[in-house]
């Protein structure tokens, strides 16, 4: 029983210590990632927008599992709507 | 008097002021309310706006805010005497800072977390959102120069301290690895990281090091040392937060627990008698008069505008429900009042005799930190035990971290403001990271060696600093009022204060311009003008925004 006590304790000081490193940087390292990551999209989906790129055979497979975020990414890159004719998206 | 006797009055006012007082301005006058949707929730995205538990949203917002400056104010303030730091800083947290920062989140929180530069603009109108970017970017370029200072004297002061103080950096950058990659649990790093960090402050005092008077390039060893730290600084700015500046924030706060739990704690047990002067009537030669210099000094720990900053910038994003703003905003400022009470403490009560407190305060802008690191050592010395060495070295460490961290915040936060005038007026150059980091540490070596050549005169900035900080906090109250009467509630609460931080800012830099001009220090001077302008601006921005609000509202009320 005393065990357990203490094992909850230390778990809700691991919650605290965690939080308390995290939350004030949380944002500036998201957002960090996210430039990277919407760099990324643009190596992917560079072809399709008339950006040769050599690696394209192997970005091609990525594509679909990209999909998800790509009405987010276009979004944020300040095209309403999808920039390409052949491939709609909102 | 006893120093315990103090520190119960002036907890105990606060902690009044937190439940009394904290709870008819959030309930009457803010009117929170537990079921409005904040913008944590209404626009969460993991990103910015995440709903956070209020206890880790106050750490957060209170280690952010709290730094050097609630130290180095009291300390430099109590030339005056103890009483008049003692009424200011704990009136001062009651019913400015508390106001203030509560104020300033509830604020943003009712306007999609928007930070207060931006609802200058919207609500006050687009003059004041530029007065409010070269105010931050003032206030930014004298915090960094005077902690550069402030720092580089501690080093010269107490040569037990560079150990301890550059090894902080390498436990920092060892702990932001290990938990980057996640190699052991954070508990365990925290645990490793602070028993490295007081190893190394008791090994401080068997290693003392000092740079020799002369260094070279003809550099005094005070000039060297303001030289390396921006070195640091600019360096440190330019890596990713999670490196050094994530890792560094995190000890700096548990050191700030520790240290005034130590602190508060030595005086309990030493029960320390009061030596300074209730009121100092011998003030030393030069000794500006206390009104309205006394409420610039002390500018962090009484009411601050850099609060406004954090508190509108991140913490309003992550407030998970209005209610809290309460306990993070109102209960942050306490937490900050707490800090500087500590200080005054220090500095008033950790003395021997009268005579050893006028020996250190024997001129204006002389004790600061220097004399609460001593102060303080004294106090934990005949409390705890600790060898006074150590003591010092102790404090010395947690004021000189809190200083290095703002500095690397303050150099990026400047190097933002530097890229964003970039792209404004399209300067190419300016856009990129380097060169603009270089931009804003030559500015900040340029006051920090303009205000006096071998960079002691950095102290004569902190009244100037204070001043442009509270203009800032005008600023901030000014768009709570103004959101206020928009609202039709009682605008007192924040226009009282208001008006009274715009007199004694003003009166501060016209009795401040005087003694620059009477000293012929014309670079100080001409940034007195700048800043005096800035103030007159915002009274009359302040003045035209009110009478327009308070016209808007009778209109209204004529026509129904």
């Amino acid at each position: 029983m005393k065990l357990d006590a203490i094992k909850a304790w230390f778990r809700q000081a691991s919650f605290y210590a965690e939080e308390a490193y995290h939350a004030p940087y949380r944002s500036a390292i998201a957002r960090a990632q996210r430039e990277q990551d919407d760099l990324f999209m643009l190596l992917v989906f560079s072809e399709m927008m008339g950006v040769p790129n050599p690696a394209s055979y192997y970005t091609l497979e990525l594509q679909p599992i990209l999909l998800e975020r790509f009405h987010d990414w276009h979004q944020r890159m300040g095209m309403e709507h999808s920039p390409l004719d052949h491939f709609r998206c909102c | 008097m006893n120093a315990v006797f103090l520190m119960l009055m002036g907890l105990g006012a606060m902690a009044l002021g937190y439940f009394v007082y904290s709870k008819f301005i959030c309930e009457k006058i803010f009117k929170v309310d537990p079921n409005f949707r904040t913008p944590a929730h209404e626009l969460q995205d993991g990103v910015d706006y995440v709903p956070t538990n209020k206890y880790i949203l106050w750490g957060h917002h209170f280690t952010s805010v709290a730094g050097a400056a609630p130290i180095l104010g009291p300390a430099i303030a109590v030339i005056w005497g103890w009483v008049p730091a003692f009424l200011w800083v704990v009136f001062g947290t009651i019913f400015f800072a508390g106001v203030h920062d509560a104020g300033a989140i509830w604020a943003s929180s009712r306007n999609k977390a928007r930070s207060i530069g931006a609802l200058t603009g919207d609500i006050v109108g687009n003059r004041a959102r530029s007065i409010f970017m070269i105010v931050i970017f003032l206030v930014l370029l004298m915090v960094n120069a005077v902690f550069a200072v402030v720092i580089a004297n501690q080093l010269i002061n107490f040569p037990s301290a560079p150990l301890p103080v550059w090894g902080a950096i390498v436990v920092a950058l060892i702990i932001g690895q290990l938990i980057y990659r996640k190699v052991i649990g954070l508990l365990m790093v925290t645990v490793l990281g602070v028993s490295a960090l007081y190893a190394m402050i008791y090994l401080g005092p068997m290693l003392p090091f000092s740079l020799p008077a002369e260094t070279m390039l003809g550099l005094s060893d005070r000039q060297s040392w303001i030289v390396l730290l921006f070195v640091y600084a600019a360096i440190a700015s330019l890596l990713p937060v999670w490196v050094l500046l994530q890792p560094r924030d995190y000890i700096n706060g548990i050191q700030l627990f520790i240290g005034l739990g130590l602190l508060y704690g030595a005086v309990l047990i030493a029960s320390p008698d009061v030596v300074a002067p209730a009121f100092n009537t011998e003030v030393p030669e030069g000794t500006p008069s206390l009104i309205p210099l006394l409420f610039v000094t002390i500018a962090c720990g009484a009411i601050s505008g850099f609060h406004g900053l954090v508190a509108s910038g991140t913490t309003s994003k992550q407030l998970d429900k209005e209610p809290d703003v309460r306990f993070v905003g109102y209960f942050g400022a306490v937490g900050e009042g707490a800090l500087a009470l500590a200080a005054i403490i220090a500095v008033s009560a950790g003395f021997a005799t009268l005579a050893d407190w006028q020996a250190i305060y024997h001129n204006f802008g002389e004790g600061g930190v220097a004399a609460f690191i001593r102060g303080g050592a004294n106090i934990l010395q005949q409390g705890l035990g600790l060898d006074t060495v150590m003591a010092q070295t102790l404090l010395t460490v947690m004021v000189v971290l809190f200083a290095g961290t703002t500095m690397d915040t303050g150099l990026r936060l400047q190097r933002y403001i530097f890229q964003e005038w970039g792209s404004i007026y399209r300067i190419g150059w300016m856009q990129k990271t380097l060169p603009a980091t270089l931009l804003a540490v030559g500015c900040c070596l340029l006051l920090a060696f303009g205000a006096g050549g071998d960079g002691a005169g950095g102290m004569l900035i902190w009244p100037l600093f204070g001043t442009t900080n509270q203009l800032l906090a005008g600023l901030t109250l000014l768009v709570i009022t103004v959101m206020l009467v928009k609202l039709g509630r009682p605008m007192w609460y924040t226009l009282a204060p208001l008006l009274f931080l715009l007199c004694m800012t003003t009166l501060g830099l016209l009795i401040q311009l005087k003694s620059f001009y009477d000293n012929e220090d014309w670079f100080l001077f001409t940034l007195d003008i700048i800043i005096l302008a800035a103030a007159i601006l915002v009274i009359l921005e302040s003045s035209s925004a009110l009478t327009k609000q308070i016209k808007a509202n009778k209109a209204v009320v004529d026509k129904s």
